[in-house]
């Protein structure tokens, strides 16, 4: 039950397309979600690993893998990992998909 | 902490001193790492320069080992810092500020300096060396200002940075004390070679003559010659050697002769005190290149950390100069003397030349020119100084008639593990077997993305795919051919085959049928093959926004902040009093951060939010400029005969004509046309994908020209008489270009690859063919829509791609 209680519902599954990102925001904070083409949906904070930094949610989605917009990183959403030979590491969030709705560990979705 | 731990100083940040500590990293966690460089970068590959004053990589491109690299390993790293001396007595390395560090061990791989030839007018302005980032960024200035350039020294370096400088425009002559160029590294024959292929890329040689002076006042204008001649320069580049820099080891009283002197396992004369790279002299000798600086980081870095090692007993050096399209190549013993034996075979027809010389049956040495595949293998033979045999002879000389089959399988097999493969990125034979052992990595891209071998000059690409075949064995041959990514073997033109073979309308099904090994593509091959079926079905392909880059996907550029930037259509450059009135209105309205003037005749609003981008768009009421787009840019134009008192043509009239009927259609890559009134050419034709120059009887055309990362002038296409035979050839050579272009290949590569002739043919001397592609071409045009007034009308759909989701904050 505590468990049920720390997921947000942040919109209906079909607010985002697929293979193409969106910003959820809360409290200031900008979460990209993505919807892959086998259903999966997975969450980031919208925050490039790469030095310069920048945004992640308008990269090019591929299965499980995003190439960042800006430096054309490429990252595994299941981990966060950037792959070789880039280093670093998206700071994933929690995410799931229930009853047609994506919902994001509201802990992630908090000012921090 | 870090108290008990064993303190290593290193001093100096280049790639001789980073490369041994990445070595100890590897090895051993117990020394607490300082690094000292005077220099303000972190580690860059300094044999990289050429290629940044060439222009086709950046600074940034070369670095090896940025300062998140230092933090991570916990290494203090002192930039823009450099060492005075070494306090023996006190244990301590002392900075020319004052500041000490103490030691328990230091490494001294202080590099070397230009050498600065000694003669009155050496101090003057406009006079550098290359050897360092800042002496790059003094040659790209003066690009800009100067015209004539001299280089002293026709050895590897001279030449790299003369045609550097040719590429930047300026008129270049090579001054050389010998006779032959790079007279150590080549002998007579391979030499007048170069110097002759040299010549046709547009550098001048000076031969025999010795600069005694530099003329000028406070800055160079010129060079005085031992004969009495002078020649006019503004800008001189010494590239006549290096000096091992030693300062530091003999401000602390440790022996130098020419360099730092170090025995077998590198250390110096002073206890605990070592020595790698250009600075150091082992047994007599000073090495300038960077092969045996790995070779001596690898076995001093074993010795420090406590691992046993053979002892470092010399490198036999090779040769590789970076200039494209120059292949030289040479290594060991190459002149040839009455003790030797000589094979050699030169080519005429093929511009080829080839050496191998033997002393008492044993190979000590080779040349080669313009073609350089042998040379892995040769400098591998030449090191284990192989005896030649009749076999051996039939491989590298190729006698056989129907080009032997199973050959080149020796030398990797015989390699050490240990032997360093890839030279700039210090890659050795045993990781790269690993990783193709381990990780089951099958081609030379994803050997270069797990180890970086190959990454940097791209020299060992032979040698990386020799042990690729040699470790796969059978299952080489499927994997050896290179795709246009990594997640394909297939090439550009068997793709578009097969897509019109087996009629394949989506990125999926190409990439499902066609095998492709990461089943939803890359960012790479997923906007290419989107292209390529737009090209190819204009009126049924349904285009892929996810397949699409992010500026295309968005129809605005993206800035590293995650903000935009907005270019309206200006045609011909030309705009309006209520235009800019508009512009001005909705500026202000959506806070734009700042509004240029593009290079190409328009203005660009940037900084605009991506969810007010709709707005902006449908405020500002003017169409979508493609300024983000793979397809026509900008038409920029002069004033022309509307005004200008030398204007033949109307060139505003015709620039807006072109690029009212050319625009919105995707192209391999962007294009960008230019039209002139009169040859005196103000909106720079010689510079744009298609340029045009009006003169009294009709327009010339020219194609291919660059003025980006590689910049090359448009070749002549044609003279026509009338408006309509522009148009119509303008339309022919885009179609002809959309067809037969690589996705992201500029039409100045396209050019050079496909030929102007062959270009000339398809759409200039053939009629039928030129009125074929005008029909496919208008048929196309048919198909296309302004992209913003799409996605304002597209409201919904649009919505998801631009607003993000507020989530209210009762959380």
């Amino acid at each position: 039950m505590e468990k049920e209680k720390e997921f947000y519902p942040v919109g209906a599954l079909d607010e985002f397309l697929v293979q193409i990102g969106r910003v959820v925001e809360a409290g200031g904070r900008q979460i990209a979600v993505f919807r892959l083409s086998d259903g999966r949906v997975f969450a980031a904070l919208n925050k490039n690993p790469h030095p310069k930094g920048g945004p992640l949610a308008e990269g090019i989605v591929s299965g499980h893998y995003l190439y960042d917009p800006l430096y054309d990183w490429k990252i595994d959403l299941t981990t966060g990992l950037v792959q070789a030979p880039d280093t670093g590491r998206a700071e994933m969030v929690p995410v799931k998909v229930e009853d047609g709705q994506v919902w994001i560990a509201a802990g992630a979705l908090q000012p921090q | 902490m870090g108290t008990d731990r064993e303190k290593l100083v290193v001093i100096g940040n280049g790639m001789a001193g980073i490369s041994t500590v990445e070595q100890i990293l590897k090895l051993t966690k117990k020394f607490d790492i300082t690094v000292f460089g005077s220099e303000p970068h972190p580690n860059y590959n300094r044999i990289m320069l050429s290629y940044v004053l060439e222009g086709s990589k950046t600074i940034d491109d070369i670095v090896l080992n940025d300062l998140n690299w230092y933090r991570e390993n916990g290494i203090t790293l002192h930039t823009g810092t450099t060492v005075a001396k070494i306090d023996e007595q006190a244990k301590e390395v002392v900075t020319v500020d004052g500041m000490r560090v103490p030691y328990d061990k230091v490494l001294i791989a202080t590099g070397s300096n230009s050498f600065i030839l000694p003669i009155p007018g050496s101090d003057k302005e406009g006079v550098v060396g290359f050897r360092d980032i800042a002496d790059c960024n003094q040659m790209l200035e003066a690009a800009k200002t100067c015209r004539k350039a001299a280089v002293i020294g026709g050895g590897l370096l001279g030449l790299e940075a003369a045609k550097g400088l040719v590429q930047l425009g300026m008129d270049v002559t090579v001054i050389h004390l010998m006779e032959d160029l790079m007279e150590r590294q080549l002998d007579h024959q391979a030499a007048s070679m170069l110097k002759a292929e040299l010549e046709r890329q547009g550098i001048k040689f000076k031969m025999g003559a010795q600069t005694t002076e530099l003329l000028g006042d406070t800055r160079v204008s010129g060079l005085r010659f031992a004969d009495g001649t002078e020649l006019a320069a503004e800008f001189v580049v010494m590239a006549v050697g290096i000096k091992p820099n030693v300062a530091v080891a003999k401000e602390s009283g440790i022996e130098v002769n020419r360099g730092i002197v170090v025995n077998d396992y590198l250390q110096t004369s002073m206890d605990g005190v070592y020595s790698v790279g250009e600075c150091t002299e082992h047994r007599g000798v000073c090495y300038g290149l960077v092969a045996p600086l790995f070779e001596q980081g690898m076995v001093l870095a074993k010795h420090i950390s406590g691992v046993e090692t053979a002892p470092y007993e010399g490198s036999v050096v090779s040769t590789k100069l970076k200039i494209s399209g120059v292949d030289v190549f040479s290594t060991g013993e190459f002149i040839d003397g009455p003790e030797h034996t000589v094979i050699a075979n030169k080519d005429d027809w093929k511009r080829t030349y080839k050496k191998i010389l033997l002393k008492d049956g044993v190979m000590v040495g080779a040349v080669l020119f313009g073609d350089i595949t042998d040379s892995a293998e040769l400098q591998k033979l030449i090191k284990q100084r192989t005896v030649m045999t009749d076999e051996l002879y039939d491989s590298l000389m190729g006698t056989g008639c129907c080009g032997g089959g199973g050959k080149k399988t020796t030398s990797v097999e015989t390699m050490p593990d240990e032997e360093i493969v890839c030279g700039c990125n210090g890659v050795t034979k045993g990781t790269i077997v690993d990783v193709i052992t381990n990780q089951g990595l099958t081609t030379v891209d994803e050997i270069k993305a797990c180890t970086g071998a190959t990454r940097s000059c791209g020299g060992c690409k032979p040698v990386v795919e020799q042990i690729l075949q040699y470790v796969l064995g059978d299952g080489f041959k499927e994997t050896a051919k290179q795709g246009i990514c990594s997640c394909t073997t297939l090439s550009r033109d068997e793709i578009v085959a097969e897509i019109k073979e087996k009629g394949l309308h989506t990125t999926k099904e190409v990439m499902n049928v066609l095998g492709w090994s990461q089943p939803e593509g890359c960012s790479k091959c997923r906007p290419a093959i989107n292209y390529y079926l737009g090209m190819l079905y204009p009126d049924t392909h349904e285009d892929e926004k996810e397949s699409r880059f992010v500026n295309e996907r968005m129809s605005a550029n993206i800035q590293k902040d995650g903000t935009y930037t907005v270019v309206p259509r200006m045609y011909g450059g030309v705009t309006t009093p209520e235009e800019l009135k508009r512009i001005a209105d909705v500026s202000v309205k959506y806070d734009v951060k700042v509004v240029k003037v593009t290079g190409g005749q328009r203005l660009d609003l940037i900084g605009v939010k991506k969810e007010d981008l709709p707005k902006v768009w449908e405020e500002l009421d003017m169409p979508s400029g493609y300024a983000y787009a793979k397809s026509l840019r900008t038409v920029k134009t002069c004033v022309g005969s509307q005004f200008c008192r030398f204007g033949t043509q109307d060139s505003m009239g015709m620039g807006a004509t072109l690029e009212r009927k050319f625009e919105r259609l995707d192209f391999p890559a962007k294009f960008k046309l230019a039209v002139n009134g009169c040859p005196r050419n103000c909106a720079e034709s010689c510079t744009k994908d298609i340029g045009i120059v009006g003169n009294d009887g009709g327009w010339e055309i020219f194609v291919g020209g660059n003025g980006g990362i590689k910049a090359r002038l448009a070749d002549s296409l044609c003279k026509v008489k009338t408006d309509d035979e522009l148009i119509e050839i303008v339309g022919a050579v885009m179609q002809y270009y959309r067809e037969t272009g690589n996705y992201l290949e500029r039409t100045s590569e396209w050019v050079e690859r496909i030929g102007l002739d062959a270009i000339k043919a398809a759409v200039v001397d053939d009629p039928e063919n030129r009125k074929a592609l005008m029909e496919r071409i208008e048929f196309a045009l048919k198909q296309v829509e302004d992209p913003w007034k799409k996605m304002l009308r597209e409201g919904e759909q649009s919505g998801k791609l631009f607003n993000r989701l507020e989530v209210s904050n009762q959380l």
